[in-house]
């Protein structure tokens, strides 16, 4: 038994009848962290110390009879989320040196739960982008390789370092967030499962924000079933954030089993784009397929302004952005360069802190809300956003689910698709909808593309209906059988 | 015609509009749990959602939303059901997040209307264009160190409400005016202190002059402005400039100006040019601010008698003219302290010893309605020794004087000086004859006509009785002797 290799649930039930110590499952993750992500930098920061501690304790609660599902389950944890006496980054130099003195809601939670922190996982500056090139601790290698080439590929992003880290078992589950794709996107592009939840359902407390009405988290692991065990802890209300939502969470675990037999899954006409590939069109008549076969009722539904989604995504997030790091200014906290006066320090400061990506997506977001431009941008992409939602209300009137491509294309190498920001922004059409109408996500592995990369399919569901989507998630996980394992992996492949 | 400044072209008037910030009383501040109270350690009141730190997420304080909503019932102002916040972007050192959280487009008061009274008891109603909720920002201090300037964020995040008039002032007084009738109206509904010494109300000025008749011309915001007497000089020094602007043939541009109270002048600040880009828009950490019908009402059915009844009622229950009443009412306490005073006495005679010797003696002394040395209760003995004749109007004027300098009560002064009142007849008797007796030259020139001499036999009188004596009994008595 590869104890890195073990699911969340299967470790989960090893611990609790105590064929397995927490110490050793952590120890072993430990290790695997040291070996390899010198190589793939899927974490900023690893916390070995910390997470030995944390076992020493899960172990204890185990022995109590107080353990949870997730005691003892080594995970990494996203560097967006605020960690007390950690250091948390964003992947952004403009934060360094910034040690939170308290914890986000969410990972307050995983660690309640008896969660075992591993690291701080990389991720593009501040959330902002889909290859995890931006960081400015240095992009992050995903673990699988094109067949017969070693060239050197993209994790996916901005959750880069979190997909990596779980893909190449140096984690057993990961903590992401989503704002375009976030968390869906690099969990296609490394083979795992990765869901964003309904906006509202997570709490946003101490995660760092890039774009507030857009931003969710959720997890990344190896099966739908895992992201069901993190995503049920994560969640929930906090008074803390306004916007997330005063309402029961349900038994998220419980849906994986429900099947798929007699609910209406919707084929939105407006995806099948043109440009998409060949392979990934393929993939996702075999996904109608198999899920036609459980018993599903497949129905063409159209989602007219999707078209729109990545224009609007591209207008609102980058103006919630411009505003949201304002307060990277150097006078609180993080990194200070001095000026002549208090307008040269801030540039001073922000010239040296705030990597390129960011930089442009500030100034978009400062150019879209600049007198003048308003109505032209901001208003109409939020109106826009509004006919968004409503193709999807009006879908789901007909509809119990949406099954779409998560991604247009297989990962891409590092180094490819740099030259133009806009190439990269494509990366989230399909993703950037659901999170401009707020409703749930997830992305599963359904196949290998001809080079030999995982590809993912998405299942999108009504405003907090996530269990349809765990049901129907599962249902093409176990019809995939995905079981292909990338090139680096954790005791080699 | 109303008030006017001659130019050299003729006459202008004047357009005011002000804007007032008055921060709201509340525990903690608007979006956080950190304290709102005045003063503390420099940067002792604050918490991470006010120092701006990653992550942090305001939440809104329902006691500054009730006290807005107060406000607003206050101002005869329309409650809005549905608000929203929104994003005011630009940098500066005190302002952590880099941009304040306001209520640009949707505010939680829309239109009102409040009445101020002029010197010559005129009345005019000045129109409220809205209300609404901000945040304050923290305090910025270059003179604290030769390179660097300090910030105290312990302002940061306190609740503000912007009261907005309409350009409805006419005149440096209605401006004073205005803004004093606005203070009184938040001190009673206790959702702000006034005080404005201490920043806690201050306004922007809008200014601007025209030939009567005109459209508005352009106008300048004089900032920050913290007290009543420097806004009605402002009002006059920038619409003076203005005047001096236009008539020499130049004009005036929009811009933000500042108030230079030592040399009575206003100066530019920044220009239309210069003006920040505030780049609005909605608050996304927050959701609209959705008021219950229910609650308004509750809140409504529990605000306090505000000045304007008052006064009125004062009026119509104590039979006091209406410009005292205004005296009365010109704040809560006065108020609460006649009440109290006037209740089952004789209200009028309440009201003169108030307005008159008592508010004389809190000037006098410096003290105030709360440190007076003469209680509600003592006063109101006093009048009842005056009703019941015990003492007479001007031995009552030598009690009061007494109590300020002892703190005793009336009756216990009356009884220790024995200045009860003498209404013994026969003793009043005696004394005229003896006063008449003494001065026959003058019974004389009394009885040739010169009937001035009456009040010079009272003043005898009651000068030989040691003032006791009561005045109708002396004056009734005088004149049967003489005639």
């Amino acid at each position: 038994m590869t104890l890195t290799d073990l699911t969340i649930a299967g470790a989960s039930t090893l611990l609790a009848s105590r064929e397995i110590s927490a110490v050793e499952l952590t120890a072993a993750h430990n290790d695997a962290v040291a070996a390899l992500n010198p190589r793939l930098n899927a974490y900023i920061t690893a916390t070995p110390e910390q997470a030995q501690e944390q076992a020493k304790a899960a172990d204890a609660a185990i022995a109590a009879g107080t353990g949870t599902p997730l005691t003892g389950i080594p995970l990494a944890i996203k560097d967006l989320f605020c960690t007390a006496g950690i250091r948390t980054t964003a992947a952004s130099k403009i934060l360094d040196p910034f040690i939170p003195p308290y914890e986000s809601t969410v990972t307050a939670q995983l660690k309640a739960a008896g969660a075992v922190f591993l690291g701080k996982a990389n991720l593009d500056e501040f959330a902002m982008g889909s290859s995890n090139i931006t960081s400015g601790y240095g992009p992050v290698e995903n673990p699988w390789k094109r067949e017969g080439s070693d060239a050197k590929l993209v994790p996916g992003g901005s959750s880069g370092g979190s997909a990596a880290a779980v893909a190449a078992r140096i984690a057993m589950g990961a903590t992401g967030t989503d704002t375009g794709g976030s968390i869906r996107q690099p969990a296609a592009f490394t083979g795992l499962a990765g869901i964003k939840p309904t906006y509202g359902r997570c709490s946003r407390y101490g995660i760092i924000a890039f774009a507030s009405s857009l931003d969710q988290a959720g997890p990344l692991a190896r099966t739908v079933e895992d992201c069901a065990i993190l995503l049920q802890v994560m969640s929930g209300f906090d008074p803390r954030d306004s916007t997330s939502a005063e309402r029961p969470v349900p038994d998220f675990r419980a849906a994986i089993a429900r099947g798929v037999k007699g609910l209406k899954i919707g084929i939105p006409a407006e995806y099948r784009m043109d440009g998409i590939s060949p392979e990934i069109d393929a993939l996702w008549q075999k996904g109608i397929g198999w899920l036609r076969e459980e018993g599903a009722i497949i129905q063409e539904i159209s989602l007219p302004h999707t078209k729109y989604g990545l224009p609007v995504y591209y207008i609102v997030a980058p103006a919630e952005a411009s505003s949201n790091l304002a307060r990277y200014d150097g006078v609180r906290f993080g990194a200070r360069v001095d000026g002549e006066d208090l307008i040269d320090m801030y540039e001073r400061t922000r010239a040296a802190g705030f990597g390129a990506e960011v930089k442009r997506r500030i100034m978009i977001g400062t150019y879209v809300l600049s007198a003048g431009y308003y109505d032209a941008y901001y208003l109409k992409a939020q109106k826009i956003r509004a006919l968004i939602l409503r193709d999807f209300t009006d879908a789901f009137a007909k509809v119990d689910a949406i099954l779409t491509p998560t991604a247009p294309s297989a990962a891409f190498g590092i180094g490819e698709k740099m030259d133009d920001p806009v190439t990269m922004y494509l990366n989230d059409v399909f993703t950037v909808p659901s999170n401009l109408a707020g409703i749930p996500a997830m992305s599963v592995p359904a196949g290998l593309s001809s080079e030999g990369l995982p590809l993912g399919l998405q299942i999108i569901g009504r405003h907090f209906d996530e269990e349809t989507v765990f049901a129907v998630s599962a249902a093409i996980e176990r019809a995939a059988d995905f079981t292909t394992k990338p090139a680096i992996i954790a005791g080699g492949a | 015609m109303g008030y006017m400044l001659e130019g050299a072209t003729g006459a202008w008037e004047i357009v005011v509009g002000l804007e007032v910030h008055a921060q709201v009383i509340s525990e903690s501040k608007l979006f956080s749990g950190a304290s709102a109270t005045y003063g503390g350690a420099p940067n002792s009141h604050v918490s991470f959602v006010d120092a701006g730190f990653p992550g942090m997420l305001p939440v809104i304080n329902r006691e500054c939303v009730a006290q807005a909503v107060r406000t607003g019932l206050g101002l005869n102002a329309q409650i809005n059901f549905w608000s929203r916040f929104d994003r005011k972007n630009y940098f500066y050192a005190d302002l952590p997040n880099g941009y304040q959280i306001s209520q640009f487009a949707h505010p939680i008061v829309g239109t009102g209307v409040v009445e101020i009274e002029l010197q010559d008891g005129t009345i005019k109603q000045i129109g409220i264009t809205r209300l609404h909720l901000e945040q304050d920002a923290g305090k910025s201090m270059h003179d604290q160190h030769p390179a660097k300037s300090v910030i105290d964020l312990n302002r940061a995040g306190v609740g503000l409400m912007e009261i907005v008039s309409e350009p409805d002032i006419r005149s440096p007084e209605e401006a004073g005016a205005y803004l004093r009738k606005i203070r009184q109206i938040v001190r009673y509904l206790g959702t702000c202190d006034g005080n404005m010494e201490e920043g806690s109300m201050r306004a922007d000025v809008n200014v601007s002059v025209r030939k009567p008749g005109e459209d508005f011309r352009t106008r300048c915001e004089i900032k920050n402005v913290n007290s009543v007497r420097f806004v009605m000089h402002a009002v006059e020094a920038e619409a003076q400039r203005q005047i001096e602007v236009w008539e020499s043939g130049g004009t005036v541009t929009q811009e933000t100006r500042l108030y230079d109270p030592a040399r009575g002048e206003t100066r530019s600040m920044r220009s239309k040019e210069d003006a920040h880009d505030y780049r609005y828009f909605p608050e996304p950490d927050l959701l609209p601010l959705v008021l219950d019908e229910q609650w308004v009402a509750e809140l409504k059915a529990k605000l306090p008698e505000l000045p304007d009844e008052k006064r009125k009622r004062f009026c119509a229950q104590y039979g006091i003219t209406f410009y005292d009443a205004g005296v009365l009412t010109a704040d809560q306490l006065t108020a609460d302290f006649f009440e109290t005073v006037a209740k089952n006495r004789d209200a009028r005679l309440a009201c003169n010893w108030i307005t008159g010797d008592f508010f004389a003696t809190l000037n006098r002394t410096g003290a105030s309605i709360e440190t007076s040395p003469v209680s509600a209760a003592a006063l109101g003995e006093l009048i009842d020794l005056i009703s019941d004749q015990t003492i007479n109007g001007r031995i009552a004027k030598d009690v009061f004087e007494g109590m300020v300098e002892t703190g005793k009560m009336p009756a216990a002064i009356v009884e220790e000086k024995g200045l009860k009142q003498v209404t013994d007849t026969g003793a009043i008797d005696s004394a005229v004859a003896a006063i008449l007796a003494a001065n026959q030259d003058k019974v004389a020139e009394y009885k040739s006509g010169k009937d001035k001499l009456f009040g010079f036999f009272v003043g005898q009188v009651m000068k030989a009785m040691q003032g006791k004596a009561n005045p109708a009994l002396v004056n009734e008595v005088i004149k049967k002797q003489l005639s």
